[in-house]
Parts: structure tokens; C-alpha cells; sequence
């Protein structure tokens, strides 16, 4: 496989290169911009499952949970401090550590989740990857099969690339 | 024909080249403030070395005020830390574009404030060899910690939120520092390039960047609310005449947020100036800040109302009798000074004018900082002053040694502050780009 990359100065440029390299059929686009951009993402999502982030989220503050109650109970049933002729096992205090652990290890999850889902950290950059992505120009790379490499350049320049590289 | 980006309104490129204008090699001035910084730090790690050798009598710990100044300025640092995490994730929440310009300095204003809070107990406990007594761990005598003691929560609520907004900072750093790495040469290229973690902003990476970002931002709101309310129960769970009371959560709340807009404002008015950065911190920052301020100032002036009231109106002769203590006896100057700094001075901020104008902004966000510095003092020294029987009664002195370790908690704060601004980007350069036009070929164009 090839990559074609196109730059672009403007949002609806790139919007318009992705619309048209999807009805060719090029489905292999990476998209690279300074910032979010709903109306790019919009068009990307459209065809993608959602992020799994949130399984990571959710998994991380479960266990939280879980381990706030099961960490306050089996030590308090283990070691009992009774207190008032009460039982040890006094659930309303336990909720505070339980809540805490809940949002510190979904917290560190939801970090964990962009490492591991955004494929972080990369050592090397991406054959297709520019300075400029950072600054001002849109990316939009397309792995294709060789002998379409002119096709989708053209394709890039007539959506309004201001460079195309091959 | 290009849509141009209005007159006065900077580019995308302006905001890559006017914040990476700020890192870098700083001028003599910075140097002579550092060397000062550095110096009083000096002066309350000596401090502290005394006190360690001396024992804790050299911090004016005597019966009944055990207490004293440092957990008040524990309390102080840790309600500064609030602003922060509540710009970055309740404000994001509720999509307020102008917080923007102003969430990373008050995110970095958070960790370092969270991290000075965070060397009190240490200071505090005395043989601070033992710190680690306070983390739950397994001992050698087969115990856990009492999970039902507020200073057992203390810990996990406020090493969470340590933890929480240390990761929040950071992710919220990772793209633009990728942005600072593609424009910077040799060993700075090399320490960014690490830094960033190889970010590209690809939409692969975005994508799950954004909803982890969310999803941050949804656990860190309760956080936020639950930091200061744990901290308050350390008081609120005790009997002690002043502290009994169900009010302590959203009065500790509240005041937090009210001294970290202060602190916000204090730090980000000089940075406007020195790093000319008015096109992003205009007048509609400053009075958003100087709104929340005021809003804050009045719930606590409530909160302040229903404390003497509920006290009174208890009809609990040792309550009325803390309240009456407080107001006429010998710590009546900073009671009152209390609600001068919190209550009275920032009415003027009711003013649109002031809103808007940097000496009057300074000057309330000082008075605030010293009220509520106070507010902390007189629950805690006064409280524990005076409370059920007259032989624990008793007045506290500050001594030289914990007076020298307070100031240089404030030294190693900006110590902490001055060495962020000058290594990273202390303007959000992706937030900020967020929120100006975006760069559109032809006006009615992108697909809506």
C-alpha cells in the first residue's frame, strides 16, 4: 500500500477531500488536525464504533468502587473497633473511601484508555505526519494501493489541497 | 475568496508563536525574583530543619492549640487548589469558552497549591519519619486504619484529587506540547518530543482524547465538590463549639473556590502583562472572574449569616458562648477582619467598572486571600481556643520558626508557579485555537 497526503489550509476543503475520497471508496484516511474539529469528526465517527473509552472508565470506577467497600469492610470485620456496642461495619464513613476510589482509578483509567486506544507514546512519527499539523493545516492521509496514487492525488488537489505529497 | 479572521483577532499561527514566545531562556528579571523565591524558601526549610531538630514546641504548640497555623494554612492551600480543577472541569462541562485562556495557569496553580498543602501534614505531624503512618498499609501489628476517623478520608480524598488533577493537567498538556516540539529546535525539540508522547492529532487520537477528556472532566466535578467537604468534616465531625455543623461542606466549598478565583486572578493579571497576552485575557476574563468571585463572596456572607444564627438560635449555651468568645475577646480583630476582607470588599465588585480594572481586581483578590487566610485561623485556633472547659482554654502565640515555615510555603508555591511558565506552555494552545474562528474557505462552506 501507498500514502498520498494532501494539506490543507481550510475546514471545508478537507471535509470536502474526505467525502469524495469515501465515495471512491478510499476508506484508509488519517486525518490529522491542529485541533478538534466537530464537523471533521462528525464526518470520521460516521462511520466508526464508538470510542471504547468509556468501557475503560466504567471497568476502572468498578473497580474503584468494589474495592473501597470490599478494603473498608474486610478490615473492619477483620480488625473490629467497636465502638458504642455498634456494628463495625459502618457503611455510611466506608462510602467516602469507596467514592474516592472510584474516581481515582476511573480517573487513571480514562488516562490508561488514551495511551492504549490512541496508540501512545509512538517513538517514531508517522511516515505521513507534518510540523504543520500542529500549527494551522489540516492532513489527510490516504493509504491506497499503488497504482491509484495519481488518481487520489488529483483528487486532493481538486478538493482543494495545497500540497499533495506522494 | 477565504474567510478572514476578524481585525484584532489573532490567528492560529499568531497563538502557537505568542505562546511559545514564553518558553525559553528567561531575562535577568526573572532570575532576581527566582533568587528571591529561592532565598525565602531557603529561610523555611531552615525553619522547618530547626523545628525538626528543636521538636514541635519551636511552632508554639501548646495545649489547647495543637492545631494552629499550619493545618490553617493547610486548609488555605487546599481550598486554593480548587479553582483549577473547577475551571477545568465543571466550566468545560458547562461549555464557558472564556475559561480557555485561563485553564491551564489555574491547572498548574492547582498541583503546585495541592503539592505546598501536601508537605503541611508532614510539617505538622512532627516526626515526620513516620509520615507514611498516615497512608493505609498493612503494619507489623496487623491493623488497618480506623476508616471511620475524617483524617483517614482526608488522606484518600486529598491524595485523589492530588492524583486526579495531576492527570488531568498532563493530558490537557500532551497536544500542546506536541505543538511546542514541532516548533522548537535541538535539546528543546528532543525534551518535548518525549514529553508529548509522539502526539500528532491524528483523528484516531483525537477521538479517544475527547471523550477520555469528558469523561475526566464528569469524574473530577464531584471531586472537586467532594475535596473541601471531606477536609471540612476533619471540623465538622468533631464537637467542638463552632465546628459541630451540618453547614461545614458547602461553607468549606464555597470558601475554596472564592480564595482560588483570587489566587487565579493574582497570578494571571502580572502574566497578562508580561507575556502580552491581552488578545486572549481580555476584559470579558476578567469580569467573568470578578462575577465569580462576587457570587462566591455572598454565598459565604450567607453561610457566615447562618453560622452566628444557628448559634444563637440553638439556644446551646456553649455555642453562644464559642460565638461571643470569638466576636469580643482577644481574637476579635481577626474575626472581624475576616468578614471585612470576605464580605465587605468584594461588594465592589458590583461595580462594572472594577470588574474590568486591574488594581482594584488586585487589590480585592489580596484582601481575599488574607480574609479567607483568617476565616481558616479563627476556626481553628479559635475554636480550639475556647470550647467546654475553662483549663483548656488558652491563647496562641505564633513563633518565628512556624511563621518563617508559613511564608516559605508561599515561596515554594511560586517557586513551583515561576518554573512552569518558563518550561511549558501556559496558555492552552489547542483550547484557545478551539474557540477562535476556524479557518473556512467559503462562508456558508463545511457541510452544515
Amino acid at each position: 500500500m501507498a500514502n498520498v497526503l494532501g494539506v490543507f489550509a481550510h475546514v471545508d476543503t478537507t471535509l470536502d477531500a474526505i467525502r469524495k475520497l469515501r465515495e471512491r471508496g478510499y476508506s484508509d484516511l488519517t486525518v490529522y488536525t491542529p485541533v478538534p474539529i466537530e464537523e471533521i469528526e462528525q464526518e470520521v465517527e460516521r462511520v466508526r464504533p464508538l470510542s471504547k473509552v468509556r468501557l475503560f472508565t466504567l471497568t476502572g470506577a468498578l473497580t474503584g468502587t468494589s474495592l473501597g467497600f470490599f478494603l473498608t469492610i474486610w478490615s473492619s470485620v477483620q480488625w473490629s473497633l467497636v465502638t458504642g456496642g455498634k456494628d463495625p461495619v459502618s457503611y455510611p464513613p466506608f462510602v467516602i473511601i469507596a467514592f474516592e476510589l472510584t474516581i481515582l482509578l476511573g480517573g487513571l483509567a480514562s488516562a490508561l484508555a488514551i495511551l492504549v486506544l490512541g496508540r501512545l507514546p509512538r517513538l517514531k512519527p508517522s511516515a505521513t505526519y507534518d510540523p504543520r499539523f500542529t500549527l494551522d493545516r489540516f492532513g489527510v492521509a490516504v493509504s491506497c494501493p499503488p497504482e491509484t496514487v495519481a488518481a487520489v492525488g488529483s483528487l486532493l488537489t481538486a478538493s482543494g489541497a495545497e500540497e499533495v505529497r506522494r | 475568496m477565504s474567510v478572514a479572521t476578524p481585525p484584532g483577532q489573532p490567528t492560529w499561527a499568531d497563538v502557537n508563536r505568542d505562546v511559545g514566545r514564553t518558553v525559553g531562556m528567561p531575562g535577568e528579571t526573572y532570575f532576581a525574583w527566582m533568587c528571591l523565591v529561592a532565598l525565602t524558601l531557603g529561610c523555611g526549610v531552615a525553619a522547618w530543619a530547626f523545628q525538626i531538630y528543636t521538636g514541635m514546641g519551636a511552632a508554639g504548640k501548646r495545649t489547647p492549640q495543637m492545631w494552629a497555623m499550619y493545618i490553617t494554612t493547610f486548609v488555605f492551600w487546599i481550598g486554593i487548589g480548587h479553582a483549577g480543577t473547577l475551571i477545568s472541569a465543571i466550566l468545560y462541562l458547562f461549555r464557558a469558552k472564556w475559561r480557555t485562556s485561563i485553564y491551564r495557569g489555574a491547572e498548574a496553580m492547582t498541583v503546585f497549591a495541592v503539592m505546598t498543602a501536601g508537605l503541611f501534614p508532614l510539617i505538622h505531624a512532627g516526626r515526620m519519619w513516620f509520615a507514611y503512618w498516615l497512608m493505609p498499609y498493612p503494619n507489623q501489628r496487623y491493623l488497618w486504619p480506623n476508616f471511620k476517623s475524617p483524617l483517614v478520608w482526608d488522606v484518600f480524598a486529598i491524595s485523589t484529587y492530588l492524583t486526579i488533577s495531576v492527570v488531568f493537567f498532563i493530558v490537557g498538556l500532551v497536544p500542546d506540547v506536541a505543538a511546542l516540539r514541532d516548533q522548537s529546535t535541538g535539546f528543546k525539540k528532543k525534551v518535548y518530543t518525549v514529553i508529548s508522547l509522539g502526539w500528532e492529532g491524528s483523528d484516531s487520537q483525537w477521538r479517544h482524547y475527547r471523550r477520555a477528556y469528558g469523561l475526566l472532566a464528569a469524574l473530577a466535578t464531584p471531586l472537586v465538590l467532594s475535596v473541601h467537604s471531606v477536609v471540612s468534616f476533619d471540623f465538622a465531625m468533631a464537637l467542638v463549639p463552632g465546628w459541630h455543623s451540618t453547614l461545614f461542606a458547602p461553607f468549606f466549598v464555597d470558601g475554596a473556590i472564592f480564595s482560588g478565583f483570587a489566587m487565579v486572578l493574582l497570578l494571571m493579571l502580572p502574566m497578562r502583562y508580561l507575556f502580552n497576552w491581552y488578545a486572549y485575557i481580555g476584559d470579558k476574563h476578567l469580569d467573568a472572574m470578578a462575577k465569580l468571585i462576587l457570587v462566591t463572596s455572598l454565598v459565604l456572607t450567607y453561610f457566615y449569616v447562618c453560622e452566628a444564627f444557628t448559634s444563637w438560635y440553638s439556644g446551646e449555651g456553649y455555642e453562644r458562648a464559642s460565638l461571643f468568645y470569638r466576636a469580643t475577646r482577644q481574637y476579635a480583630w481577626a474575626f472581624w477582619l475576616q468578614y471585612f476582607c470576605n464580605s465587605l470588599v468584594p461588594l465592589v465588585l458590583f461595580w462594572k467598572k472594577a470588574r474590568t480594572h486591574v488594581i482594584t481586581l488586585y487589590v480585592v483578590s489580596l484582601f481575599v486571600l488574607v480574609g479567607m487566610w483568617f476565616e481558616r485561623f479563627n476556626i481553628i485556633v479559635l475554636g480550639l481556643g475556647f470550647d467546654f472547659y475553662p483549663y483548656t482554654w488558652g491563647t496562641y502565640y505564633p513563633t518565628v520558626t512556624d511563621s518563617t515555615i508559613i511564608v516559605g510555603s508561599f515561596a515554594w508555591f511560586l517557586l513551583l508557579f515561576l518554573g512552569f511558565i518558563r518550561v511549558m506552555p501556559s496558555l492552552s494552545i489547542v483550547e484557545v485555537k478551539e474557540v477562535l474562528p476556524h479557518p473556512f474557505k467559503h462562508a456558508h462552506g463545511g457541510g452544515h
